[in-house]
């Protein structure tokens, strides 16, 4: 009778934990497989195989196994045979017993047995260790583990995300110098390298009036083509003009420098595709998962809620406010959701409307806002033209006008879009999400309008010789590469003084003064989204500068480095976390999310002016050439039969099944008039999308089966668990009746194969 | 054994250390490693160091049996040796620090469960809240980054269960919210807020309806939850 009432009613005074629930085969496999899954060793992992098949037989066996598992302390339970000391949850002195204890067992091994132990031990040290002397050389450990300290992990996803922007553009600049500048470089300082340079076949198309000031020279005018590219720079290695150089000739081979170009910005594109991708996966399917299981929410807030890492007083108490408007707003939506559900039909047609005509707003202000850049972007083009020489001050503004008034646009519209969506009778955590996609929507359409107006302007009908507006842009590549350098040197100028001269003065005045309008101001607070789409924004414009402006990685690297400061220092000293934080785990995936967006963005012009747009006749690499992918075709044609064959059949039928996207790209790849290129990318991205999304579909059925399978197990167990109390009950009651119960219950249980068995050796005992 | 006999060659090293060595030498000249525990102490205590030093085995012995690096672990060393007071520090193995001086560590100092926590690791019979060293390390080490979400779990509910009754009753799981929350009037959710915040908890994590969460069902609920093992971590 005992026996049984610990089985059924927990004993809540002695034991931590619900003894059956911690018998249940499912809990028993979840301490398993994370036990193996910190593990490598296989001879481990079939060890607690072994290990767990038996206690499962053992309580199954019957009513000895299960006294003994009760009888047992809480620590000796999970004291498993092979676990390292450290795994436990006990107290030094007693992780020490435990050990010797271990040791002792151990002395009791054959020497071969030691040596092995002994050993392995030695190389888990050693590679603990290396583990630790390698992540030393991580870039920033140290500030960023100060940064986590302080402030927690919803800030810190933004610092290592800006690191591996870092990385990720210095890479770039690896790729493009040393297989685009590395080869010049090393032809122009030694004799025995000769290169041939291209020339456009004379012509007017060919002219290139150097764009050099003559005569005096003015400080300032340094400074304007400091900032803008042009002047001294212009001739550089910064840009694509200066690249003019078909072939060098090696002592052996000549390297041809137009296909190397062209086959660098793929790869750059390509690797931030993948690299992205790779870095996304994990946090996309966890998402994907964790999105089924909604319901756990509250649990997540109150259990892991709050980040042990804090030491700041002030970001605690942000912390404990956060938590409460978290907490607070959670219970207020699930009432809203209540009362949404309740909503009556004449409710939801006036919402509906509502909805429809302030998102016919939005709109119009988006639309507002890219005639605005559309057409500042055309009058600075014509009046660059134009004005030669200007005041210093009017020449700066004309040539930064398309950036202020995107810098401007970027700012005001966020404003309105948070004003409009409290209208919009959206749940709380919904118009979070809203504002911030209509936010990265206006952020990175800006840069596409201007690339179009851009376009406009370098592209005309059909009346011009060199089917690109020679006139005004002799080298048009040069020239957007330009407008992308100034839109990135803006970006840092801006980035850099909006902390010296306003979050800075602002900390200083809510500090110094006692005044309650500056009070109700308080200080800035760093609003991790914000902050992340200026970088993506940054990272978007290198990403199509890189083409044209070859040096464009380095310079971001560079920008990205001293933005890495500004903005720690910001954070130290000026701001305070934002009120409403983000969380670490669904962070780092938005981040990706919009950073991919943004290389989408990217993508399109680069692919569209490589694939459409004549090359300039008068200066780059593909001076020769009608378009810069015209070189890939008549590389190809170059090579020998063979090999052209093959890579003729590798994009063409027996590929074509597997390798869908290069069926997409054949008619590119020998036709270069076709449209189909904006198809290939769109593919591949979607590709990657779908491989994705099978990826974490897998693992949630996986998961689900597994669960099943569980479920399958705990069904039995507590099937025999109830039949024991059964079996003990009658055994204690009165043994003439009990024989009938039983036989009745064996009856009505014979369908199940495994119940059977117990029964049994039940009435065996009896 | 060793720890004793370490602190006894520390008090030999006030008065005539030369003299007092050889004598300690022949009486225990059985232990090699003894012997040279001490001479690298009496070389650190010329150097004019204050502090003493972890000898070498007992760190790779508590490297062995916590999460901890080398690095952290002598500086969670360094951070103790401050907390205790000037006599106690050459014997920094067997004294404890009270609750409230490790309280004043700036990581604990913001955090709303560290009384719970410091009672929690305190292995002290008077259940008073104070740490050894040892305990302090067995916290570090169940707060670093390495620790697995098993270990960290349990310290968690642990530190949840106020009452330490072995169970996440609806006092516990109040207590934890107005924790989080702020201990403060007006900060606090009313109290139909709570209700139905424990409702919710208590329907998301109580598996056998008993209305209380146990530590399986606090585990399994845990295990699911992405944030928390980045989150349940303290940086020294």
């Amino acid at each position: 009778m005992d026996a049984v009432d610990a089985v059924f009613c927990p004993n809540r005074s002695g034991a931590v934990s619900n003894p059956l629930l911690d018998q249940l085969p499912s809990y028993q496999s979840l301490l398993y497989r994370r036990k193996s899954s910190g593990s490598n060793s296989t001879k481990r992992r079939s060890i607690s195989r072994g290990r767990y098949g038996s206690t499962s037989s053992h309580s199954g066996s019957g009513r000895g196994a299960s006294l003994r598992t009760e009888e047992r302390p809480m620590p000796a339970r999970s004291v498993p045979d092979h676990r390292l000391a450290r795994e436990l949850p006990l107290s030094l002195e007693e992780k020490r017993r435990y050990k010797e204890q271990r040791l002792q067992q151990h002395g009791e091994l054959s020497g071969w047995a030691q040596w092995r132990l002994s050993s392995r031990h030695y190389l888990k040290r050693l590679k603990e260790e290396s583990v630790e002397a390698l992540s030393a050389l991580q870039l920033w450990r140290a500030d960023i583990h100060l940064i986590e300290g302080m402030f927690g992990t919803g800030i810190l996803s933004y610092f290592s995300f800006l690191r591996f922007l870092v990385l990720l553009n210095f890479v770039m600049f690896l790729l493009m110098f040393s297989f685009v500048m590395l080869p010049i470089i090393t032809a122009t300082h030694t004799t025995s390298v000769n290169s041939t340079f291209a020339n456009g076949g004379g012509g007017e198309c060919s002219v290139y009036p150097p764009r050099d000031r003559q005569g005096l020279v003015n400080f300032h005018q340094h400074i304007i083509d400091l900032l803008s590219g042009t002047g001294f720079l212009e001739q550089t290695y910064l840009f694509y003009g200066y690249y003019k150089v078909e072939n060098i000739h090696f002592l052996s081979f000549s390297y041809n420098l137009p296909l190397a170009y062209l086959l660098c910005t793929i790869t750059y594109l390509l690797l931030s595709l993948l690299w992205i991708v790779k870095r996304s996966a994990t946090g996309f399917k966890r998402k994907l998962v964790q999105d089924e299981e909604r319901f756990q929410s509250f649990c997540n807030k109150v259990f892991a809620g709050w980040d042990f890492c804090i030491t700041n007083e002030n970001a605690a108490r942000l912390k404990h406010s956060s938590l409460l408007y978290e907490l607070k707003t959670d219970l207020e939506e699930e009432r809203i959701r209540q009362k949404m559900a309740e909503r009556s039909r004449k409710e939801k047609c006036r919402i509906y409307s509502l909805r429809i005509a302030l998102n016919l707003f939005v709109v119009a202000v988006l639309v507002c806002c890219f005639y605005c850049i559309y057409s500042a972007t055309i009058f600075s083009q014509q009046k660059q033209a134009q004005c030669q020489k200007c005041y210093f001050i009017v020449e700066l503004i004309i040539e930064y006008l398309p950036s202020i008034v995107i810098t401007l646009a970027n700012f005001i519209t966020p404003i309105i879009f948070s004003i409009i969506i409290s209208f919009e009778d959206y749940s709380p955590a919904f118009e979070i999400r809203f504002t911030l996609m209509r936010c990265v929507f206006m952020r990175l359409a800006s840069i596409g309008v201007l690339l179009f107006s851009l376009w406009s302007q370098i592209t005309c009908g059909e009346v011009c010789p060199c089917g690109y507006n020679h006139k005004v842009y002799p080298c048009w590549e040069t020239h957007v590469g330009q407008e992308m350098y100034k839109l990135m040197m803006f970006d840092l100028l801006i980035i850099a003084s909006v902390t010296v001269f306003v979050e800075f003065p602002r900390k200083i005045l809510v500090n110094h003064c006692n005044c309650g309008l500056v009070k109700w101001w308080g200080q800035q607070e760093f609003a991790i989204p914000q902050n992340v789409l200026e970088i993506v924004y940054g990272q978007t414009i290198c990403w199509i500068g890189t083409f044209y402006c070859p040096l464009m990685p380095a310079i971001n690297t560079i920008k990205y480095f001293l933005v890495f400061y500004i903005k720690k220092v910001t954070l130290v000293n000026n701001c305070r976390p934002a009120s409403r934080p983000f969380r670490a785990s669904s962070s780092t995936f938005f981040f990706l999310a919009v950073l991919l967006i943004g290389l989408a963005l990217a993508a399109v012009p680069v692919v569209v002016s490589i694939a459409q747009i004549h090359s300039s006749r008068a200066c780059g690499p593909f001076v020769n050439f009608t378009t810069s992918w015209e070189v890939v075709p008549r590389t190809v044609s170059q090579l020998p039969q063979g090999l052209m064959a093959f890579l003729y059949t590798l994009s063409s039928e027996a590929f074509a099944v597997s390798f869908f996207v290069i069926t997409w790209a054949r008619p590119v790849l020998f036709g270069p008039d076709d449209q189909n290129i904006h198809l290939f990318l769109a593919y591949g991205l979607a590709m990657f999308y779908v491989i994705a999304l099978a990826g974490a579909h897998k693992r949630v059925i996986n998961q689900l089966r597994e669960q099943l399978a569980m479920e399958g197990r705990d069904k039995r167990f507590l099937i025999q668990k109830l039949c024991q109390a059964q079996a003990d009950l009658s055994a204690h009651s009165s043994r003439s009746r009990s024989g009938l119960s039983y036989r009745g219950n064996q009856k009505s249980s014979t369908s199940g194969v495994y119940v059977v068995r117990p029964l049994v050796q039940y009435e065996t005992q009896a | 054994m060793q720890i004793r006999l370490y602190r006894n060659c520390q008090v030999e090293q006030e008065g005539e250390v030369w003299f007092a060595l050889v004598k300690f030498v022949s009486a225990r000249n059985k232990d090699e490693s003894n012997q040279r525990l001490c001479r690298t102490n009496r070389t650190n205590n010329t150097m004019g160091a204050t502090a003493s030093k972890l000898p070498k085995d007992q760190l790779s012995e508590y490297q062995e049996l916590t999460f901890l690096t080398k690095q952290e672990i002598l500086l969670a060393h360094k951070r103790f040796n401050e907390l205790l007071e000037r006599e106690d520090r050459q014997q920094i193995g067997g004294s404890r620090v009270p609750m409230n001086k490790i309280l004043t560590l700036p990581e604990l100092k913001s955090n709303p469960f560290r009384r719970r926590i410091c009672q929690v690791f305190s292995t002290s019979d008077l259940r008073d809240g104070s740490l050894s060293f040892e305990d302090f390390l067995d916290l570090l080490s169940a707060f670093s980054d390495s620790a697995t979400l098993e270990i960290k779990s349990h310290y968690a509910f642990r530190i949840f269960d106020f009452d330490d009754d072995g169970t996440l009753d609806t006092g516990d799981l109040e207590k934890l919210v107005n924790c989080l929350t702020g201990e403060m009037d007006n900060t606090r959710l009313t109290s139909e807020e709570m209700k139905q915040l424990i409702n919710n908890i208590l329907e998301e994590s109580d598996i056998d309806k008993d209305g209380t969460v146990n530590l399986s069902e606090f585990q399994h609920v845990i295990s699911r939850s992405p944030d928390f093992v980045s989150s349940f971590k303290i940086v020294l």
